[in-house]
């Protein structure tokens, strides 16, 4: 009885904070300094159409640095909480016909769409999250379709361990081409044309190592979430 | 405005779910629930009226290159909401997995799933 | 006007289907249905102008989101729990 009211107290001390927070908002008429200054900027000193991308990897780059670090360490605790038995076989459900001949059709073209996702983030909405995930989609449906298929897991590790690896080293080249207060600077590289493939510097290299990266940890956390533990 | 309050109810329903039910997975549930609320809530505060994307093409500015920011600075939502709910999604099913994985490991541990079995930590 | 009227059904349609959610008997409905939620969520987004987001949404929030609920469900079944309240 207690707990219920402890509840709804709760509940209604959050609706008292919100509702002065609800009433007083009005929807915003321009833009506040910050984000006109961050668009200007995007396009004159970084040559990229899309300004999420613009700030993402390049004006809050420490923010994705340490994004793409926490989304490591939930993986790895995810495979580590769930620790694969290898001597206990257990007996899985064959995927229908359908399902095979489907993911033989479309697994490539899923992995080349993830791709182009993270290739052209800098030219059009999406980026490396978004590609890797797309590219994890197309593990999941192999995962469906196939009872027994295994991942190679090293070359996941390599993968994963090489774009990140890099992703910091072209952090420091800025630092080091550029100099002092220029780390994740993507401007040692050439800007390149507007609106063209290879432009903006180092950001369409960097937006794809961290979709390697993110499709590299999202395989393996499927993986580590298939199966385990099956006591039968 | 709409989108404020849905969020906000959102995240109310998610928080009641949270505290309310027993068993473990729907409390993880639960907490799905408040982060959608949440982006959604941070979303709706960087909506200007009646704009548009934060990509500058020709729909919001006739000219290319260095110059075409300053004409798109009138035309595009705030797009610095956009990059941080991009990081909170990705982060927030690492955060959900990795609760899954405690529930699982819990359940393997021989114990129920039942949040008031687990009542020989409590302070 | 048209947004307004999209912005508002996919409100009722969320928060309808968070409530199910929270109250539903068996557990895979009330995993569907929280996909459901981050599915409207991420239409609202492109209305509002922000479709990096509402990609990640589509994507993560109702694709995988839904499918490592459904595989963490699907281990402790085979632990033989029953699954009520």
């Amino acid at each position: 009885m207690i707990k219920y009211l402890l509840t709804f107290l709760v509940l209604a001390g959050l609706i008292w904070l919100s509702v002065p927070l609800i009433t007083e908002f009005t929807t915003s008429e321009g833009l506040n300094n910050i984000s006109s200054e961050y668009v200007q900027l995007s396009a004159e000193k970084l040559n990229i159409p899309n300004t999420v991308t613009a700030i993402v990897v390049t004006f809050r780059g420490l923010d994705t640095l340490g994004e793409v670090t926490v989304l490591f360490l939930a993986t790895a605790g995810v495979g580590f909480f769930l620790k694969r038995k290898d001597s206990e076989k257990q007996k899985k459900r064959p995927g229908s016909e359908i399902l095979k001949t489907g993911s033989g059709i479309l697994t490539p073209m899923i992995i080349v769409l993830g791709v182009y996702i993270f290739v052209h983030g800098h030219l059009t909405p999406g980026g490396g999250f978004q590609g890797g995930v797309v590219i994890a989609s197309a593990f999941l449906l192999l995962i469906l379709a196939y009872e027994n298929f295994k991942f190679s897991h090293l070359l996941i590790h390599i993968s994963e361990s090489i774009s990140g690896f890099t992703y910091v080293l072209i952090g420091l080249a800025g630092l080091a081409i550029l100099g002092f207060n220029h780390f994740l600077d993507p401007r040692w590289l050439g800007l390149g044309e507007w609106g063209k493939l290879f432009s903006a510097g180092a950001v369409p290299i960097i937006y794809s190592l961290i979709g390697i990266k993110v499709g590299a940890e999202m395989s393996s956390l499927l993986d580590s979430m298939r199966d385990e533990g099956g006591h039968e | 405005m709409i989108v404020l309050i849905t969020g906000f109810l959102l995240m109310l329903i998610g928080i009641w779910a949270m505290l309310s039910r027993k068993h473990l997975i729907r409390i993880v549930i639960g907490f799905a629930i408040v982060d959608t609320g949440i982006n959604l809530v941070i979303v709706a505060l960087g909506y200007v009226k009646g704009k548009t994307a934060p990509i500058i093409d020709r729909a919001v500015s006739s000219s290319q290159g260095a110059m075409a920011g300053v004409e798109a600075v009138g035309k595009v939502v705030d797009p610095i909401p956009s990059a941080l709910v991009l990081t909170a999604i990705v982060i927030g099913l690492a955060v959900t997995a990795l609760m899954l994985a405690y529930v699982i490991r819990l359940n393997n541990s021989g114990k129920s799933l039942n949040i008031d079995d687990f009542g020989d930590q409590k302070w | 006007m048209l947004n307004l009227v999209i912005i508002i059904l996919l409100s009722i349609i969320s928060l309808s289907a968070a409530i199910y959610a929270v109250r539903a008997k068996k557990l895979v409905n009330a995993v569907v249905a929280s996909g459901v939620i981050s599915l409207m969520a991420s239409i609202v987004f492109l209305v509002l102008g922000a479709p990096d987001v509402a990609m990640t949404e589509a994507s993560i929030g109702s694709g995988l989101t839904t499918v490592v609920f459904l595989y963490a469900l699907k281990q402790i079944k085979s632990k033989g729990e029953k699954d009520d309240d």
